[in-house]
């Protein structure tokens, strides 16, 4: 179970790449050599602009339908799991 | 295998705005001979790019948002600008593998890598010892290889990768290599035997038989933290996927750059009939992966074609076209090595010497590797 | 749990489609692959 906390701001680690891609993004972790595949554009676009918002409940509120929130804060949570996203 | 990946991985079988991660084989020249070199290397080709020519690839690759590139050769520390293309690749953003078999690696130059970030290294043997590596590598390469290996140790370089291509000769060792890479802290390394360049001269007594490829398999079930460039995914087929995209990434999520800027399908077929362009075209590299005609057809939808009616087509999808290629079977039918036989079936029809060839390409005539 | 009467349909892949949102489960919202996970590379 991640640590994700919804109430904090968070960002893109700064040692990730995030490419676009017909199905969403992939991201690339150069310090890690992680990569990980971004299924969907609406999250690869959350997760590219998530350090503009206050914090991921800011973020999810301003970008995403609310039946998909569930979802994308488990998605969230694996990103901040393997250290893609971090909080400020 | 799940709806769910299956849709991400047909996705993935449309193509994607740049390669994940490419191989560029940066010369042809080499001091090994190794019997199953895949690109029949030994004499540079006069018309290998240059370095300024290097370096603009680099910077497509740096526009394209290519991650990685794993960097070959021949023995591509033979160039005198390798390390100067090294550097330059990593500032631009594209972190480098490259693959060697470690006659350059010394002291001083392993503690140059330890210092250098976003670099990994991965030396190449093939047999846990001198007795099983030397007949395919040359005589000395393994004390060579176990060499750079003990100063990239002594250099605290941190994990290296140890690469070893299975033959029917080595699968016996599979725990030894284990233990070898263990004893450095290496990440170890397996990839598949395909019949490409001089491989296929010596596929027929190396490639592993059918009851060494289930224990292969059974072995890497057990171990899912050695790494394979997903290059057994026709033995998926046997049960349970193995780690990895489980498909065919020839022009699609991969490709080869060779020497002299051909851009090819994959590293296992260099042949014409794979070549998708050349990186000094109008349009450079990014052009042939983007509109050249074998990548896009490589791109379209693939029937089962023969396989159609086998249950395990999902599963192994219908194993690696290199392999079905120069062993002169139909690419849309049962790999050679079909886990349930149906590729060793069809090989018996098809007549000798029928088999595609690319010819010698860069291999030294064996007459000049006696000389010493 | 993807329904077959779903609105919205996966095309066939186009690169100058935009991109349709995925009827993927939320587990495989994000799926991770090693940098060594694909083949055709050495």
């Amino acid at each position: 179970m991640s640590d994700l906390d919804c109430s904090r701001r968070y960002r893109l680690d700064p040692d990730v790449a995030l490419r676009p891609e017909p199905f969403g993004a992939l991201a690339y972790h150069y310090g890690s050599r992680r990569l990980t595949f971004l299924r969907s554009p609406l999250l690869a676009e959350l997760v590219r602009h998530l350090e503009e918002h206050a914090s991921i409940d800011d973020a999810l509120a301003a970008s995403v339908p609310e039946e998909r929130h569930g979802a994308f804060r488990h998605a969230l949570g694996a990103l901040a799991d393997s250290r893609f996203i971090c909080a400020c | 295998m799940p709806a769910e990946t299956a849709l991400l991985t047909e996705q993935l079988k449309g193509g994607l705005n740049a390669p994940i991660c490419l191989t560029w084989e940066v010369t042809y020249g080499c001091n090994l001979a190794c019997t199953h070199c895949l690109s029949s290397s030994g004499r540079r080709d006069p018309n290998e790019l240059s370095t300024a020519e290097a370096m603009a690839v680099i910077d497509e690759l740096h526009d394209l948002q290519v991650f990685y590139v794993n960097i070959g050769g021949g023995e591509p520390t033979i160039r005198s600008d390798f390390y100067e293309l090294v550097d330059y690749s990593v500032a631009r953003g594209v972190g480098v593998k490259f693959s060697t078999n470690g006659s350059t690696i010394n002291a001083a130059r392993a503690q140059r890598l330890a210092g250098t970030d976003y670099v990994d290294v991965q030396i190449s043997i093939d047999g846990a010892d001198a007795a099983t590596n030397d007949p395919i590598r040359g005589v000395g390469s393994y004390a060579t290889a176990r060499r750079a290996m003990d100063h990239l140790a002594a250099a605290n370089f941190g994990p290296f990768k140890i690469s070893v291509v299975m033959t029917r000769n080595n699968i016996p060792q599979l725990d030894a290599f284990a233990a070898l890479a263990d004893s450095y802290g290496a990440q170890l390394r397996l990839t598949r035997l395909r019949p490409s360049g001089r491989g296929a001269d010596v596929w027929n007594e190396l490639h592993p038989t059918s009851e060494q490829q289930v224990e292969l398999y059974r072995w890497l079930i057990e171990r899912p933290g050695v790494l394979t460039g997903d290059s057994f995914f026709h033995l998926s087929a046997l049960g349970e996927a193995l780690p990895g995209l489980n498909l065919c990434g020839a022009g699609r999520v991969v490709c080869l750059i060779d020497p002299v800027g051909d851009v090819y399908a994959c590293p296992f077929v260099l042949h014409d009939e794979f070549k998708a362009g050349s990186v000094r075209e109008a349009n450079g590299f990014s052009g042939v992966w983007r509109d050249s005609d074998l990548f896009r057809s490589l791109r379209e939808p693939t029937s089962a074609g023969a396989c159609a009616s086998c249950g395990s087509y999902d599963a192994c999808q219908g194993g690696c076209m290199a392999a079905k290629f120069f062993t002169g079977l139909p690419l849309d039918g049962p790999d050679p090595e079909c886990v349930k036989g149906y590729g060793e079936t069809l090989l018996a029809g098809v007549a000798a010497g029928a088999a595609p060839s690319a010819g010698p390409g860069h291999s030294v005539p064996i007459r000049l590797t006696r000389r010493r | 749990m993807v329904s077959p009467n779903t609105p919205t349909t996966i095309e066939a892949s186009d690169a100058e489609a935009a991109p349709q949102e995925p009827l993927v489960t939320e587990e495989l919202l994000v799926e991770e692959i090693s940098i060594d996970g694909m083949c055709g590379v050495y």
